[in-house]
């Protein structure tokens, strides 16, 4: 396996990025003046304790939201000057979403929720199938494609939406506390589709407020009250993702 | 995104909450189905009085005595103003009335009582008049024979009833060759006439009819007065000009003073124009009460929509965030509007042409196709009006909103 290829230009690039809800008396200052920047091929796990900010930095890097002060730069484009339908398709070809509840399709097979990203990108109805169970199988869900979420396990739904995430063959895979809702064993298998997915060249940024989760990524970022307190690179940008096993899964204390 | 694949999202979405659907399509079927049926029973109801009329002859037209003007019509009158044989001699005049088929005399007794044994009961018409009687007013007889030309060179004694009568003087017997008593006289029956029901103001069927002859000798006297002229005319698209035609004949004879009609001439075909635009506007305020619910429908799609819409927030969120465009969710939600109004639709039309195999109050639907295309269409276009803002209201959600909706 070859070590991803490093340009020049950022993949994603966030430059004094604010996020402000309410206004007035009521104003929260969600994210305060945010620098960041995460290259092609990187392992980013992002960490902070709830109201920290990392889930309305999820939503902006992901496109989902728009920061109200400053410019967020995702391959060189101003997210800011895009319209729904642009930005409709950024999400649809160039990021791949994991959520905290695998946020499946209820009442929907497997496969139908895995092929439904390739649905909007109108990919006709043969390659679109063969491209799902492809990802099904890469996830080791090859024999549940016909089950519905209801009938999985935590940690297969959680595989099923990581299937969904990388069937559309995207840049960025973007995963909000892709663990949080499950047990070590299945948390071990998602990490280790993440690793997979990264060693293959897709640049991965992960939400999570595990310690022992965050191990994985090649660079830790801790986010406290909208402001990055601390920004660690743990192993080089153009290697290996860490492999810090089972026994490594115990309790750290973030560096201030 | 392709419609098959819209469709196929929007059946899931329909099959999803079953029940929920089910009552949604009720309130299309019930609209559609009102519309067909209603319309099927005002046409039915308009086919029917037009067959009545008919059956009245349309080709005919009544001679009456008497001005325009009823209330002028005693100061007026004088012996001039009657009718008599004379003036059916005029008519009967085949050069200067070409139009003209036939003409019948007839008179009227009033208040005759019809008594045969211990049974009585007064007609409510009483009519002295010619065989040629039948054909104008389409009065055949199902039983025995109608007054004949030999009755009235002979002044025969010998009658025609109607239904009613036959039933209240003899029960379920066979009246032929038995005798009534009109006025003390004696008259054997030799005819049964085919009920005709009523024409809305007057049972049909309670009617004796006498030859004129005789009706003259015993019933009305000998004045030679006659109550009407039955005028039939050659075809119902002669009807006018024999109109015409015994107007120029009658009115020098017949005319008051100031120089007006002292007679007037009753159309049929007239009259049926007259009933058939009652009817028209019957129908459409039949339509117009069958659309509101049909309206009403379309509101029940939209109110179901709008639950979905909230309801699957959370879905419209997940779809948004993997990369579904405005359109796509608009379309999603449109077509599952759509296909909950064409089933509703569809099941209307299947029910509204099985109701109108059956009588509703009285009146045999007529099922009108066209009316079958506009309640279906109106139906499936009032879904698509009331789809189009739940469905813009799920396309316009911001896919932040909706992902954090619970």
């Amino acid at each position: 396996m070859t070590a991803p290829t490093i340009t020049e230009r950022p993949l994603m690039l966030l430059s004094a990025v604010s996020k402000i809800y309410g206004a007035g008396e009521i104003e929260v200052r969600a994210l305060h003046s945010v620098d960041f920047r995460v290259d092609r091929g990187d392992y980013v796990a992002i960490m902070g304790s709830s109201g920290s900010g990392k889930s309305t930095l999820m939503n902006i890097i992901g496109c989902l939201d728009v920061p109200t002060e400053g410019q967020y730069l995702l391959e060189s484009l101003d997210v800011a000057q895009l319209d729904d339908h642009e930005l409709a398709f950024i999400r649809s070809r160039r990021i791949g979403l994991v959520f905290q509840s695998y946020n499946l399709i209820p009442r929907t097979s497997v496969l139908r929720n895995v092929e439904l990203p390739l649905v909007y990108q109108r990919v006709g109805a043969d390659e679109r199938r063969e491209r799902a169970m492809h990802a099904c199988e890469l996830v080791g869900l090859r024999n549940r494609t016909h089950h519905i979420p209801s009938e999985l396990s935590g940690g297969q739904q959680q595989r099923a939406a990581i299937a969904r995430a990388m069937v559309t063959d995207p840049a960025i895979i973007l995963a909000d506390e892709p663990t949080g809702n499950l047990d070590t064993t299945s948390t071990l298998e998602v990490l280790q589709l993440f690793a997979d997915l990264n060693s293959a060249g897709r640049t991965i940024v992960m939400i999570t407020h595990e310690h022992d989760v965050a191990a994985h990524a090649k660079r830790v970022i801790a986010l406290a009250d909208g402001e990055i307190i601390s920004d660690e690179r743990r192993a080089p940008l153009d290697g290996p993702p860490p492999q810090p096993g089972i026994q490594t899964l115990q309790p750290q204390v973030v560096p201030v | 995104m392709s419609l098959f694949e819209s469709v196929r999202m929007a059946v899931q979405g329909v099959l999803v909450n079953r029940l929920r659907s089910l009552l949604t399509l009720l309130g299309v079927t019930i609209g559609v189905a009102a519309v067909i049926l209603l319309v099927a029973v005002g046409h039915g109801s308009a086919a029917a009085v037009q067959t009545q009329i008919e059956g009245l002859g349309t080709n005919m037209l009544t001679i009456q005595a008497g001005g325009r003007t009823f209330g002028r019509q005693a100061s007026t009158s004088s012996s001039f103003t009657f009718l008599t044989m004379k003036d059916v001699a005029t008519l009967e005049n085949k050069v200067n009335a070409p139009d003209i088929k036939s003409v019948t005399p007839v008179v009227t007794a009033q208040s005759v009582t019809a008594v045969h044994g211990t049974a009585s009961e007064t007609p409510g018409q009483v009519l002295g008049t010619t065989p040629s009687y039948a054909e104008a007013k389409k009065a055949s007889v199902t039983q025995g024979t109608f007054i004949t030309s030999s009755d009235e060179t002979k002044h025969s004694r010998v009658a025609v009833i109607g239904a009613t009568v036959a039933t209240n003087l003899f029960g379920g017997a066979d009246p032929i060759g038995q005798t009534i008593q009109l006025s003390g006289a004696t008259f054997q029956i030799e005819g049964l006439l085919t009920p005709k029901g009523t024409n809305g103001i007057q049972d049909q069927d309670d009617i004796v009819i006498v030859p004129l002859t005789t009706a003259q000798d015993l019933l009305v006297g000998q004045s030679g007065q006659l109550g009407q002229i039955v005028v039939e005319a050659t075809s119902s698209s002669t009807v006018n000009a024999a109109q015409a035609e015994a107007q120029s004949l009658l009115q020098p004879t017949h005319q008051n003073t100031d120089g007006t009609a002292a007679f007037n001439i009753l159309n049929q075909a007239s009259l049926l124009t007259a009933t058939s635009s009652n009817n028209h506007t019957f129908t459409v305020l039949l339509a117009a009460v069958a659309a509101i619910s049909l309206l009403v429908g379309g509101i029940g799609v939209m109110n179901i929509m709008l639950v979905t819409v909230t309801e699957r927030t959370r879905e419209i969120g997940i779809r948004k965030a993997i990369g579904a465009q405005k359109a796509d969710i608009l379309g999603q939600f449109l077509t599952e509007a759509v296909l909950l109004s064409i089933i509703g639709g569809a099941t209307g039309v299947v029910a509204g042409i099985v109701g109108s195999h059956f009588k509703i109050v009285g009146v045999q639907p007529v099922l009108a196709w066209s009316s079958v295309a506009l309640a279906f269409g109106v139906g499936v276009g009032v879904g698509l009006f009331f789809g189009i803002y739940p469905a813009n209201r799920a396309a316009s959600l911001r896919p932040i909103d909706a992902l954090r909706y619970e």
